[in-house]
């Protein structure tokens, strides 16, 4: 029978698509379970950090940072953190989205912005946007480690440190949970510390070694790098999250297609035999 | 009893150790640190080295590539790096960076080039879907 060839190895070929998407989807949510462990793990370091930057914010030192007090904006920097690899539904491009939305605002009001991106997706964009690139790192992995961030970190943070920019931002997606991830813009510096309460009664400080200026320096670079870390480790288990759900959809969506496909398949076969025996009958009624 | 110190050693990427000590040793930038408790509020950054903390009943070591420790009366802190950290080391890291921007930059046109066939990939399946259910209703 001709046209139940055809149907046959259609049927086989969403067979065996379907079953790549079931595989994805399985190992997605194996993946979204380690990376959230490592979200928690990640904390910790963070919030210790915020921690002492609350207290030095708090003690009156005798040194204020670059990084904990407001300038002009004239100029802004962000790094835009996506995933390596596509195949994970809406989650780049609606990060992109997001993203564009603050340039094109950033663009009204006349402010510069310099840019750097994390993951090759978000490399491949920031290209087609066109616009000042500062610094890329791609191809980080399921463990990206703090290392390979240092980079893309410090080009920004040089930037800053020379005062050719006045705020850096990371866009990044937001783990909400499996089934909702919201893109993100978070500004990193200026320290937000309008949240720090007064709650000390009496005035101290701490001793420095070797001093404040050096200690400072280094503490903050680190806050920033743990803060940019975080952001990445967030965006990977959205992006996990997001190719399960997408995955699950797609087996889904094949196994439709092969139930409307097998049942197209059962009436054409139905109707070749109707045919022959009508034939047979109208063959032996002549005879 | 004894009195004892509350100890948090992190790394960025996950909490080493925390519990309570007599004694914290470590290796301060500019001299070795014995921290007993109620010692006074410091900072100080780290030399890579040893830390050492004293339980009263056995003492743990780690090993630490630099970082910073800070002093409450109650609270020791120490935030670990887990890279191996130098400014100049730093500096490459950032030109890598930089480098591989302009890299993707040059490259655009085939990056342009994908992201058009992808295009016309996805816009292809979508008409054969189109055709499938088509094909299904007559």
């Amino acid at each position: 029978m001709a046209v139940g060839k055809e149907i046959k190895t259609k049927i086989a070929s969403v067979q065996s698509t379907q079953k790549i998407t079931r595989a994805m989807e399985m190992v997605a949510a194996s993946k979204m379970r380690k990376t959230q462990e490592r979200v928690m793990a990640a904390r910790p370091y963070a919030k210790k950090m915020s921690q002492v930057i609350r207290h030095l914010a708090q003690a009156s030192s005798e040194y204020k940072h670059a990084y904990l007090s407001e300038r002009d904006v004239k100029r802004v920097g962000i790094i835009l953190i996506s995933s390596d690899r596509g195949l994970c539904g809406g989650l780049n491009s609606n990060l992109f989205r997001k993203f564009v939305g603050q340039l094109k605002q950033w663009n009204d009001a006349g402010t510069e912005v310099a840019m750097a991106s994390i993951g090759s997706k978000g490399e491949g964009f920031l290209g087609r946007l066109g616009g000042k690139v500062l610094g890329s790192v791609t191809h980080l992995g399921e463990s990206p480690s703090i290392e390979d961030l240092i980079g893309v970190v410090k080009t920004m943070l040089t930037e800053y440190d020379e005062g050719k920019i006045d705020r850096f931002y990371i866009a990044h997606n937001d783990y909400v949970n499996t089934m909702t991830q919201s893109p993100k813009i978070v500004q990193l510096l200026p320290v937000y510390t309008e949240e720090l309460e007064e709650e000390l009664t009496h005035h101290w400080d701490y001793i420095y070694e070797p001093d404040a200026k050096d200690v400072l320096d280094q503490l903050l670079g680190r806050y920033i790098e743990s803060l940019v870390y975080q952001g990445v480790l967030e965006n990977n288990a959205c992006e996990q999250a997001a190719r399960m759900v997408a995955m699950k959809s797609a087996s889904d969506n094949a196994g439709t297609l092969i139930d409307e496909l097998q049942l197209i398949y059962n009436k054409a076969r139905q109707a070749s035999i109707t045919q022959e025996l009508s034939e047979i009958v109208a063959g032996a009624a002549a005879v | 009893m004894s009195m004892t110190i509350h100890v948090d050693i992190v790394s960025a990427e996950a909490s080493i150790y925390s519990g309570l000590a007599e004694m914290v040793y470590a290796p301060g930038e500019i001299g070795e640190l014995g921290i007993a408790p109620r010692h006074a509020p410091l900072v100080t950054r780290l030399k890579p080295g040893e830390i050492r903390v004293d339980t009263g009943k056995e003492e743990l070591d780690f090993f630490i590539s630099g970082g910073i420790l800070e002093i409450q009366p109650h609270v020791v802190t120490v935030l670990a790096d887990t890279a191996i950290r130098a400014d100049d080391l730093d500096e490459a890291k950032a030109l890598k960076a930089k480098k591989r921007a302009e890299d993707a930059l040059a490259d655009k046109a085939s990056d342009i080039d994908f992201a058009k066939a992808q295009a016309e990939l996805a816009e292809a399946a979508a008409q054969l879907q189109a055709i499938s259910r088509l094909r299904k209703t007559r």
